[in-house]
């Protein structure tokens, strides 16, 4: 069953550097395909840190990958993804006559990709 | 530059050399008044028509961190005032302060070929100049605030004037600035550190430096007459705007002791006490500042003319902002510079029905009407703070004409009127006193000789008027406008760009003071030292104007 | 390595919005790279490093090698042609390419518009409502005793804005650094600037206005109901406390990410923390400043205003500047499909916009400009490759704080600048179009009809 949850859009240095490298290199693509995930989280719905996770908003869903991340550092129920060509994919293009499309704080939906080589 | 040029039939008002209204020709050739041209020489009659040199603008508000900030603060400020394109001009938007294309543009439209930024941190010297390159047609530069200048503060603490003098010679000249100028000398620090609070009078002591505004300004003034700068100093009073200040004022203008000094928009800093039981009903203090004025010919002084209408509160003294925003409620910015400056911007408008708006108007009026001295109490609004430079035109038919004068003297708070001299003020400004205010007499403040005459060897900067008994029409638009000798203006309209200079001083100083500075760098700024000096890059077309005496 | 080496002292670094300009580069003139970068943080390093020169075709149209000239004439041709182009990005060059993209815009009557309409477009749009108290960074360095970092995540993303500029340095009124200073991280995660912070809150996702608004009441002396804390995550006395220290401060700073932009309530979010800010100020000295992310989107944000009154989405068709976020903001304008050329300078909007937006640039020509292969460059019509600002390319920048500062380029690059390349499409536009495109009837000629 898929969960709702929440997902905050950022920077990471680690993305910066890659970019400087290439933004169509192997190093960025992974960085801004990999989501973080509160671990208990990942435990109720079956997940390892390499797990594939799809996630759906209203505009589009992009499969990513999963990263587990403490409670103190992430709370449950929240997810951050590096931005990148995934994180766009969920993102609306309503910006409220602003300019600004929003991508923190998402309402997603989470569903894991079952493993092929799984049960 | 453009071909060789003779100007004929005109009435020629060149104050400098006693020309008053008298028909000769003018001649221009490779951007210069000459003595004559060849027959064959391109010819513009002008029969009928008033000949004067560009204006000079001597104190606005025009490019820099503060005016930009100004312009992207109030995008409603610009959308019902906008500069169109043309095949030849870029586009841009006006208000009160108006993009930088259409500051250049306007006063090109206005008559006007040079104008003086007064009001810029070091630190912002290179946005200033980015900004004044994107300004065309006139030519400009700016003043540098160092009156709040921490290193320099240390300095005269200290004892070392020798130092001090180099220091400011070195930041004169790193920044390309014009001249050097003081706000509100030592209430940075008190803004900044103690709470937002203020200079109250040249006595106070500037927050953890053994330091007053008095000694400050005292040592500004010698030091700027030492270095032979060829406008020494421009002083922001301390206490702008508030009851009572006058006194402040004279004591401040005590200080030059027969040097020279410049004192900025005279009009802000000219109010008496209040009468009677309100504390905010101040009185006209425009007798006292004219008469000290009059009597002291090392005092110069702009008047600093308000305007009614749309104006914007911009300025160094970042207290001042701060009140006008207490008092106004509305939006408000405030930007520190670290170790040099303050700054506030603040929305105004100006109400004729409003008494101390009322007040500040009548002053502005009084003090040129009380002028003996034309060369010496010179014309601004402090461009957008008093009103907009594009109000000028107003402003020089106020000061001609009595009866429309009298007209607007109606419909303002008379109790203000009461408080103040205008009533009895029944003088009319002439043309060539006009010209004397607006073009001789700044030119001279500032000491550029190219400037403010159409005697052989200055800039072919030329405007020419059709004679209007509405003064505001005649001077709204001229129909010719020549800048470096180029017809930029013809019949009211632009027939070519043009890219004016950036004017600057730069004095010489001994490179040990280097040595000085740089520590205090490292320690208390978040720029490189290296990194600090403007280079020639940011001043592509420029002019250095001489000093007369460098420190040994 | 070759023995060819210079060494370039106080060159600035332009990756990201604190512009250091302390940077000591070596450079190994034979390999056309820097070998090593002192001063430079992991960001830093990473820019100077992965900047050497790569064998790219000067222009590609069409996907088909070209040279610069070639480009120029293609994408010349685009803009004089197009009926609603659009110039984007510019937050990673020169002020002096700035300059021509919007003197390009103004001539075509196209829009400019820049990265910040995506990043700090909200705060530019608080900032018109309730204004600013601000200052440059090295106040924060010699006076700041509270700085409250807000929705940002600097150790990440503006690395030495720590160390610096605002939490370590020692200053002339902050002569302990660290120990003079109380630091405070608010955010929705614990993200990696937490242990910089002696207090660190924790707001629940999309309330960060309700806590900004709940602490202007309480400085305002108002009452504030203890229900604040379901609704926020934050409990009603650790707002009190917050107050009660920013109260009594000496100066204080807030420095504000894109937690608040890109969010939920978006300039409203800006907009409170800047009227926290003014309201402060009532007690104590203190300033509220956009922690801004590329190395020159602060120029961008200052070229626009400078030129045309107004900070990004600008629009000339009708002859003169138009300013309206939502109209003229380049995501609306792709989204809505108005747009039909786009000029990308030195930005990857492919890369990172809305799923929609990139739908269309992948229908409408679209020319870019980058040092460097982009996904925007990859379905560009016409790509430019251009030399790398700050490391081959001189010229100026501006700092988050305004504070403008002048390249110290490293070596030199075959490939053209982006000012030259945009002079070059300038001067042809021109050409095509015989000077400035004039409205055949703007406001002016439709009032006197």
């Amino acid at each position: 069953m898929p969960e709702m949850m929440t997902l905050i859009g950022g920077r990471t240095s680690k993305q910066g550097t890659a970019l400087c490298v290439s933004k169509l290199g192997a190093e960025y693509r992974e960085i801004t395909s990999t989501v973080e995930m509160n671990v208990e989280d990942m435990a109720r719905l079956g997940l390892k840190n390499g797990s594939r996770v799809t996630l759906r908003t209203a505009a589009g869903e992009a499969v990513l990958t999963c990263k587990g991340r403490e409670t103190k550092d992430l709370p449950p129920g929240i997810l951050f993804l590096a931005y990148g060509p995934l994180a766009s994919q969920l993102m609306a293009g309503d910006t409220a006559g602003s300019g600004m499309p929003i991508s923190k704080n998402l309402d997603v939906e989470v569903e894991p990709v079952p493993d092929p080589a799984g049960p | 530059m453009g071909s060789p040029l003779r100007i004929v039939n005109g009435r020629v008002f060149d104050p400098a050399h006693g020309v008053n209204g008298a028909v000769q020709d003018v001649c221009v050739r490779d951007g210069k008044i000459v003595d004559d041209v060849p027959p064959d020489a391109k010819r513009i009659d002008v029969t009928g028509m008033v000949v004067m040199p560009g204006g000079v603008d001597i104190h606005c508000h025009i490019a820099g961190p503060k005016v930009n900030l100004g312009r992207k603060f109030q995008p409603e400020d610009h959308r019902t005032d906008v500069q169109l394109r043309t095949k030849l001009t870029r586009s841009g938007t006006g208000g009160s302060v108006p993009s930088t294309f259409a500051t250049g543009y306007r006063y090109a439209a206005m008559g006007y070929t040079t104008a003086m930024e007064a009001a810029v941190p070091p630190l912002g010297a290179r946005h200033t100049l980015e900004e004044l390159h994107d300004t065309p047609v006139i030519d400009k530069g700016f003043f540098v605030l160092v009156g709040n200048n921490l290193l320099l503060y240390r300095l005269l603490q200290e004892g070392r004037r020798e130092e001090f003098r180099q220091a400011l010679a070195w930041w004169l000249a790193v920044s390309k600035a014009y001249a050097p100028k003081l706000v509100n000398p030592g209430a940075d620090e008190l803004w900044k550190e103690e709470r937002n609070s203020n200079i109250t009078g040249l006595d106070d002591k500037i927050g953890s430096f053994e330091l007053t505004p008095r000694r400050v300004i005292a040592a500004f003034i010698e030091t700027a007459n030492e270095l032979g700068l060829p406008h020494p100093v421009h002083i922001h009073c301390n206490n702008l705007g508030h009851t009572g200040n006058v006194a402040t004022t004279l004591e401040t203008m005590r200080l030059a002791e027969g040097r020279r000094a410049h004192f900025a928009h005279v009009q802000f800093h000219s109010y008496g006490p209040a009468l009677g039981k309100s504390q905010h009903h101040p009185t006209s203090g425009a007798q006292e500042i004219a008469a000290f004025v009059n009597a002291h010919p090392n005092i110069t002084a702009d008047v600093g003319a308000v305007m009614f209408g749309r104006s914007t509160i911009m300025t160094a003294d970042a207290p001042l902002a701060y009140l006008l925003h207490q008092i106004g409620g509305g939006k408000w910015v405030n930007a520190d510079t670290e170790n040099e400056s303050g700054c506030g911007i603040v929305p105004f408008t100006y109400q004729d029905r409003v008494y101390t708006n009322a007040l500040q108007w009548a002053i502005g009026l009084e003090l040129f009407l009380l002028s003996e001295d034309p060369w010496r109490m010179v014309f601004s609004t402090d461009h957008p703070n008093g009103g907009s430079f594009t109000s000028y035109p107003r402003l020089i038919r106020l000061l001609m004409d009595r009866e429309y004068r009298k007209q607007q003297m109606e419909q303002v708070n008379q109790k203000a009127l009461d408080r103040s001299g205008l009533r009895d003020q029944q003088r009319e400004y002439t043309l060539s006193e006009i010209a004397i205010i607006t073009r001789a007499g700044p030119a001279r403040l500032l000491g550029l000789t190219a400037k403010g005459h159409l005697g052989p060897g200055a800039d072919a900067d030329i405007t020419i008027y059709e004679e209007d008994p509405d003064k505001e029409k005649m001077f709204s638009a001229p129909r010719y406008v020549i800048k470096d000798g180029e017809l930029i203006i013809e019949d009211h309209e632009f027939r070519a760009d043009h890219e004016g200079r950036i004017l600057h001083v730069a004095p010489a100083y001994d490179r040990q003071i280097e040595q000085v500075i740089e520590p205090f760098f490292e320690d208390f700024y978040t720029i490189r030292f290296a990194n600090y000096a403007v280079d020639d890059r940011y001043v592509p077309h420029h002019q250095i104007i001489p000093t007369g005496a460098t420190p040994s | 390595m070759s023995e060819n080496v210079k060494i370039v002292q106080d060159a600035t670094c332009t990756f990201c919005g604190c512009v250091c300009d302390d940077m000591g580069l070596t450079v190994d003139l034979d390999e056309h790279k820097i070998t090593k970068a002192e001063n430079a943080c992991i960001l830093g390093k990473a820019w100077f490093k992965g900047h050497g020169l790569e064998e790219r075709p000067f222009a590609l149209i069409d996907g088909r090698e070209a040279s610069t000239a070639e480009g120029v004439e293609a994408a010349a041709q685009i803009l004089a042609q197009a009926r609603f182009p659009l110039i984007y990005g510019l937050s990673d060059t020169t002020c002096e390419a700035q300059r021509v993209a919007v003197a390009i815009a103004d001539m075509i009557g196209g829009t400019i518009d820049t990265t910040t309409s995506v990043c700090h477009g909200p705060s530019g749009i608080a900032f018109q409502g309730v204004g600013e108290s601000t200052a440059s960074l090295g106040e924060l360095k010699n006076r700041a005793d509270m700085i409250v970092f807000w929705g940002g995540n600097p150790a990440e993303a503006h690395p030495r804005l720590f160390s610096r500029y605002t939490v370590t340095p020692k200053g002339m009124f902050t002569p302990n650094g660290r120990k003079d200073r109380t630091i405070v991280l608010v955010d929705v995660r614990r993200t990696a600037s937490a242990p910089a912070a002696d207090i660190f809150i924790r707001v629940k996702p999309r309330s960060d206005f309700e806590v900004l608004w709940a602490l202007r009441a309480l400085v305002k002396g108002r009452k504030v109901d203890a229900s604040i804390e379901q609704r926020t995550g934050v409990s009603l006395a650790v707002l009190q406390d917050l107050v009660a220290r920013m109260k009594t401060c000496r100066y204080g700073a807030f420095l504000f990410g894109m937690g608040l932009t890109m969010n939920r309530g978006r300039h409203f979010n800006s907009g409170a923390l800047l009227a926290l800010a003014t309201d402060l100020n009532q007690f104590t000295h203190w300033v509220a400043k956009p922690v801004r992310g590329h190395g020159n989107v602060t120029g961008a944000d200052n070229v626009v205003s400078w030129q045309t009154g107004f900070p990004f989405g600008v629009n000339f068709s009708r002859g003169y500047p138009r300013f309206n976020p939502g109209e003229f903001t380049t995501v609306d304008l792709l989204v809505r499909g108005e747009a039909d050329a786009v000029l990308v300078v030195a930005s990857d909007p492919a890369s990172n916009f809305p799923k929609a937006a990139i739908e269309q640039l992948h229908r409408i020509p679209v020319i870019s400009l980058d040092p460097k292969a982009t996904l925007t460059s990859q379905l560009a019509k016409v790509a430019f490759t251009t030399a790398t600002y700050g490391i081959n390319v001189a010229g100026t920048v501006y700092r988050m704080d305004d504070v403008a500062i002048t390249l110290r380029p490293a070596f030199e690059s075959p490939y053209p600048s982006d000012e030259q390349v945009l002079s070059a499409i300038r001067d042809r536009v021109r050409a095509l179009l015989g000077g400035n495109r004039v409205p055949a009837a703007g406001p002016a000629a439709a009032a006197a009809s």
